[in-house]
């Protein structure tokens, strides 16, 4: 009997498939649409697709955006708080910020009304002193009333809970012992880190998901369960590592980037498989071009994000920067007279004006269509049998050329240059905003667009190459497959370090790894080998803005043994100057949170499997005019996937798949790498 | 000037706006005090090789400095003009706010960019320093009645001549702080900022010709000027006044009434501010160039749209009336200025809500409320608490102010309850929104805030604060209400006491277990209360943020026959 092992990512519009066959190596991908509003039915319609004996299945992992959606959509659970008294209203005051610089309009409802935010007597302080015992019957009457208010679930959260969870714990228990649910999320279990709104807020939207999110899950999991399958069902979480299913119906809200994330991870190890350490990667959808950047192999993290304005969630996740320029963004022109491009978008419903299901003004795809770059015969979207080149002209002609004074072509070629620029200047962000020289990476597009803009990064960035995979439209989906398993932890210290108990800081560092190894230990999926890594958010005296300071410790049959003092300053200068070149003399250093990862890493499959088999002489499938610059190329179309190993073609040329475009641009050249994916870069016939 | 295609303009423009924003973010990491790092109370930009107008600025600078920097570059020109030996490589420094608008503990530096061995513009870099000397740390002194009590004044003058650093300056700057580490932290962020806009331009130069270049910055400024007349044009014309008061200057408790006289007339506007309180004794005077500064600000937010150009300013007129509050001369103390800046947006959006109420939001919360308190530790070690208190935002067509925002001249975040009660000996025995708060509408204002602090310092503390709006309250707009006057008390043996000068007072001694209260107002409504949804009103009731008696007042008691 042959294993496979699964990856789903659900997305907006289709559900991708990605199945690895454990016995011989081999993968298929499938795409189905994805099934609304219950996910799960397109999900294992398209498992099925594939495999039709589910007992077959090692293990499914899944990239889900459940929880980013329930967040968005503000469809979680109705959430009660219990907090500290005076401290009612954290949730809703966050850190005294706006959502906008400009205009001052716009207010905010936080995810928990104020009807459901009870406070109870206690008080601990800030070195971690109980003032005042937690007042538990207090608790229970609070608790009583959020069920009685039709709360699912609760949030516990109490000041200064990270310095001494205590007052926190007590109450937790006597919650735990009346609540009707698992729903009752703590501050200091989710993130014992000092700043109270990140806190309260990441405890609080765990919450709000949990019923919806573990509702989820659960549906899936006993749908594979009763048609056959025994394996381990895992999910991908923010910062691109897996969780056993468990674990993420418990901490639901590190799924809230689950999706893009999964997909940077296959990005990445596609990458360094063909020899590219260091990769950007551009996913393009219709509403957006979202940007990240590998370096040595490791994906930037940072440490929190806003899901929406006032909804913070601090959890490491895979830094991604999300720029308003997708191919539906719509091209217009101001009272300026400049042309623009986004924020406003078609999306892929109505979509562009090529499209034909009602949108009128023109977008990014429409200026692709116009100028013969996407096939108007075999529409990746839509509903038309052909796309409507005629609208998609003339919308452009109406909103840019007329106004400008330019005609059809121009106005589409200027549509994809401003476009273009908006991009380069994400690239340019990650990268060389962030002391990365672009020139030493390669970019990587994937989603249904970006391959269209590659040449176009190529020469604003000047990256010297870029690597479209085999498969760019289920990047995602494979990246479940590869995911290694991965937990994080976070304790606030908050000492001098010539203050540090060092012993504290290392009773700290054993519990994260006996937790994280108790986790991987419940796994029933294989490691080929266990990693831990520990980091300190370190700082100067009077400085707020910390440096992480990864720190090597050593440890012995999974017991930490201490660093010692000098070690962690020897650490903090090193990563001090590489930050910021100097280091502050007579500077008194401080600790302030330890971060800890436990990952397991899991056996990664050979991507030659994907790779095309045999070959043929590369034969032009057909020639369609395209234009490039200022004039129409007669240019060769090929069928992408039946391209052999070691094919070169130059452009101008356009490569086709179902759901990808190739764009090889007339001084560029495509190479077929050895496992199949295609390198665009300067043509060889030219240097 | 050769004509550039919009399609290059385009680009251009977003390549120079990503400039300037690589600036900010240069800064923001290096800087060494959280007011730039955390607060980003700094800004940077290109301005005008002639004229010293602003061409491009970084999207995540403080808004303030968005109109006052050209004031500082046009400062440099002069100077340079006067001494005639401009060289490529010279980097000028200062923070005298009577020529460079704000306060004194904005550091400007300027550096002419060069190309071709001729000037092509000016790049900038301002930011607030921890501090700079004068009568009290951080600068904030209330009972200033000369910039000499505030800070050391420093005009232009160079750090650098032809790319070789003047050691000499920065000696005499680092003996003039009381935060020499600092402030060298924060020199060197912004020098390293400047260094890379000249290479940013360099590269930028180097791929589109200095021409091009110079023809998308002219265009630039033809295009926001452009955007700015089609947007009077839309507007009626008319003539509209607003007035509004400041509680007192800190020295003497008498009402300072600030002034506008709004006109559009085709596609121009002229902000008049005569009848305004001529310059006075305490800190909440402002030069000149704050006063234009501020209103861009107040324009900027009625039109959140336009670009930071100069070109914005083109049709608009600033007037303002010699020996005026607004117009103050040197030596007169201005570190107050951001009450004054404050209350003349508020009159600017109260005038501007006669004409066009749709397109303004009522008066937000108006005071920064600097709060400060110190002490010593059984240790004998010194410690400052300062920090900055939110607010309510005004109501607007769309909706119900923000609760708890910052101010509209700042993006500045407030710091986590926690860090203050990590790094100091004090608790927050309250940090909860102020119900009745806010200004009363059909979309009321946002919520106020209520902090309360007690001391756990054995030693006792210190406090001192600089706030407004204690006696007169944020205005609604389209026939909302006013939102709740600023209202600060402190604990004595006696009980809680409140300061004669309403918002300002020094010297309040708190023993151990004492404690400040500072409730701070809210928004003001927008448009009628009786047009309030009874579910709304039923809605805030049931919420705890307006009292049900207060309901009945403002909307009638329709609310109290909505089922919850």
């Amino acid at each position: 009997m042959s294993t496979r092992m699964i990856g789903v990512d659900v997305g907006g519009t289709f559900t991708d498939i990605f199945v690895l066959n454990e016995t011989d190596g081999t993968a298929s991908v499938a795409k189905v649409p994805t099934t609304r509003p219950d996910q799960s039915g397109g999900f294992l319609d398209g498992i099925s697709q594939r495999v039709s004996d589910l007992s077959e299945i090692s293990v499914v992992v899944h990239g889900t955006t459940a929880g980013t959606n329930a967040l968005l959509e503000r469809k979680g659970a109705t959430t009660g708080v219990i907090c500290t008294e005076g401290l009612r209203d954290v949730l809703e005051m966050r850190r005294r910020d706006r959502p906008r610089t400009w205009g001052l309009r716009g207010d905010f409802e936080p995810v928990v009304d104020r009807r459901n935010r009870l406070e109870v007597p206690e008080r601990t302080l800030a070195d971690g002193t109980i003032r005042k015992p937690v007042d538990l019957e207090a608790v229970r009457v609070a608790a009583r009333q959020l069920q009685a208010q039709g709360c699912e679930a609760v949030a516990i959260l109490f000041a200064n809970a990270y310095a001494n969870p205590e007052n926190e714990v007590a109450a937790v228990a006597a919650v735990r012992e009346i609540w009707q649910s698992s729903h009752v999320s703590a501050s200091s279990e989710i993130l014992p880190e000092i700043r109270e709104f990140e806190r309260f807020s990441t405890t609080a939207l765990n919450a709000y998901l949990q019923p919806e999110v573990s509702g989820y899950l659960d549906r899936l999991e006993r749908a594979l369960t009763s048609g056959g399958f025994d394996g381990e069902f895992m999910i991908v979480q923010s910062n691109g590592g897996v969780m056993a299913v468990d674990t993420a119906c418990r901490l639901p809200v590190r799924t809230a980037l689950s999706g893009p994330a999964a997909g940077v991870i296959a990005a990445g190890y596609i990458a360094s498989s063909a020899g590219f350490d260091n990769v950007i990667t551009g996913d393009m959808g219709g509403t957006s071009f979202d940007v990240s950047l590998i370096s040595d192999g490791h994906s930037m993290l940072s440490p929190q994000t806003a899901i929406d304005f006032g909804m913070v969630v601090r959890t490491p996740m895979i830094e991604i920067t999300t720029i308003g320029a997708g191919g539906g963004s719509i091209a217009w022109v101001d009272k300026g007279g400049l042309l623009n491009i986004g924020p406003e978008s078609a999306g892929s419903n109505p979509g562009p004006v090529a499209y034909g299901l009602g949108n009128t003004r023109p977008t990014v795809t429409d200026a692709n269509v116009v100028l013969g770059r996407i096939d108007p015969d075999n529409p990746i979207g839509g509903k038309l049998e052909r796309l409507d080149v005629e609208a998609a002209s003339e919308a452009i002609d109406q909103h840019v050329g007329r106004p400008l004074g330019m005609d059809t072509v121009q106005g589409a070629e200027a549509i994809l240059r401003v476009a273009n620029s908006r991009m380069a200047g994400a690239i340019r962000l990650v990268s060389i905003e962030r002391g990365f020289d672009p020139k030493r990476f390669a970019f990587m597009p994937f989603g249904g667009g970006g391959a269209l803009h590659a040449g176009a990064m190529l020469k604003d960035v000047g990256i010297a190459r870029a690597i479209v995979p085999r498969y760019p439209g289920v990047t995602s989906a494979m990246g479940c497959v590869i995911a290694d398993m991965r937990q994080d932890f976070v304790q606030t210290i908050n000492s001098l370090v010539d203050q540090l108990d060092t012993n504290a800081l290392t009773a700290h560092m054993q519990a994260h790894v006996d937790q994280g190894l108790v986790m991987l230990d419940a796994a029933r999926t294989r490691f080929e080998s266990r990693e831990l890594s520990f980091e300190l958010d370190m700082a100067y005296v009077g400085q707020t803005h910390t440096v992480s300071v990864p720190l090597s410790v050593r440890t012995e049959k999974e017991k930490v043994l201490p660093p010692t003092a000098a070690e962690i300053e020897a650490a903090f200068d090193a990563a001090y100057e590489a930050t910021f070149g100097r280091l502050l003399e007579n500077g008194v250093r401080r600790i302030l949170n330890l971060r800890s990862a436990v990952t397991g890493l899991r056996p990664k499959f050979d991507l030659r499997a994907l790779a095309p088999i045999g070959g043929c002489k590369p034969e032009p499938r057909t020639k369609r005019d395209v234009h490039f610059g200022t004039k129409w190329h007669e240019t060769a179309i090929y069928d992408r996937l039946a391209l052999p190993v070691g094919t070169v073609i130059q452009g101008p040329a356009i490569l086709e798949q179902p759901d990808t475009t190739v764009l090889v641009e007339p001084d560029l050249q495509a190479r077929v790498d050895d496992f199949g994916n295609t390198i665009i870069e300067p043509s060889e016939n030219l240097s | 000037m050769s004509e550039i295609d919009p399609i290059t303009l385009s680009v251009l423009s977003g390549r120079m706006e990503q400039i300037a924003d690589e600036m900010d973010a240069t800064l923001f990491r290096a800087a060494f005090n959280p007011i730039i790092a955390e607060a980003h109370d700094a800004s940077h930009g290109l301005y005008h090789a002639a004229s010293g107008d602003t061409l491009v600025q970084g999207k995540s600078g403080l808004p303030i400095f968005v109109g006052v920097m050209s004031f500082a570059v046009k400062a440099v020109i002069e100077k340079a003009a006067a001494d005639g030996d401009l060289a490529d490589g010279d980097i000028f420094i200062f923070n005298d706010a009577h020529i460079g608008g704000t306060h004194l503990s904005d550091m400007r530096l300027v550096r002419p960019y060069f190309r071709d061995g001729k000037l092509f513009c000016y790049l900038a870099s301002v930011g607030h320093w921890h501090d700079v000397g004068g009568a009290v740390p951080g600068n904030y002194n209330p009972a200033a009645t000369e910039v000499f009590q505030e800070a050391f004044v420093l005009p232009p003058v160079r750090l650098a001549r032809a790319g070789i650093i003047n050691q000499d300056i920065i000696d005499i700057l680092l003996r003039n702080t009381r935060l020499p580490q600092s402030a060298r932290g924060d020199l060197n962020g912004q020098l390293g900022a400047l260094d890379l806009g000249n290479r940013r331009m360099d590269e930028l130069l180097d791929e589109y010709g200095a021409a091009t270049v110079r023809s998308a910055l002219d265009a630039l400024g033809h295009r926001a000027e452009a955007l700015m007349r089609a947007e009077l044009d839309d507007l009626p014309d008319g003539r509209w006044e607003a007035e509004d008061y400041l509680d007192n200057d800190g020295i003497t408790d008498e009402p300072l009434v600030i002034r506008v006289a709004l006109e559009i007339k085709g596609d121009i506007m002229t902000l008049d501010f005569a009848g305004s309180a001529p310059q006075c004794a305490g800190p909440v005077n402002i030069a000149l160039p704050t006063t234009v500064a501020t209103a861009y600000v107040a324009i900027k937010h009625i039109f959140p749209d336009l670009p930071a150009n100069a070109g914005v300013m083109r049709p608009i007129n600033v007037e303002v009336p010699e020996g005026s509050l607004l117009s103050a001369e040197f030596p007169s103390p201005t570190g107050g200025y951001t009450e004054t800046i404050l209350r003349m947006i508020d009159v600017i959006f109260s005038a501007f809500a006669k004409a066009a109420p749709d397109r303004v939001v009522a008066n937000a919360y108006g005071t920064i409320n600097a709060l400060s308190i110190a002490g010593k530790r059984s240790d004998g070690k010194p410690w400052v608490m300062f920090s900055f208190y939110g607010g309510g935002h005004g109501g607007s067509s769309e909706s119900d102010g923000l609760n708890h925002g910052n101010a509209p001249i700042s993006t500045a975040t407030i710091p986590p309850m926690e860090i203050l009660e990590a790094a100091y000996p004090v608790m927050f025995r309250k940090w909860a929104l102020r119900p009745d708060s806010a200004g009363a509408g059909k979309h009321r204002g946002g919520m106020g805030a209520v902090y309360e602090i007690e001391v756990l310092e054995e030693n006792g503390a210190e406090a001192f604060l600089f706030g407004e709006r204690g006696r007169f309250a944020p205005k609604g707009i389209a026939d909302g209400e006013d939102g709740a006057l600023n209202r600060f008390s402190f604990e004595q043996d006696e009980g809680w006491e409140r300061p004669p000068l309403a918002s300002k007072m020094r010297g309040i001694k708190l023993r151990q277990g004492q404690a400040v209260r500072l409730e701070t107002p809210g928004g003001g409504g927008y448009g009628k209360p009786e047009e309030r949804s009874a579910a709304d009103v039923a809605r805030d009731v049931a919420r705890g943020l307006v009292a049900a008696e207060a309901a009945d007042r403002h909307y009638g008691s329709s609310w109290r026959e909505v089922s919850q």
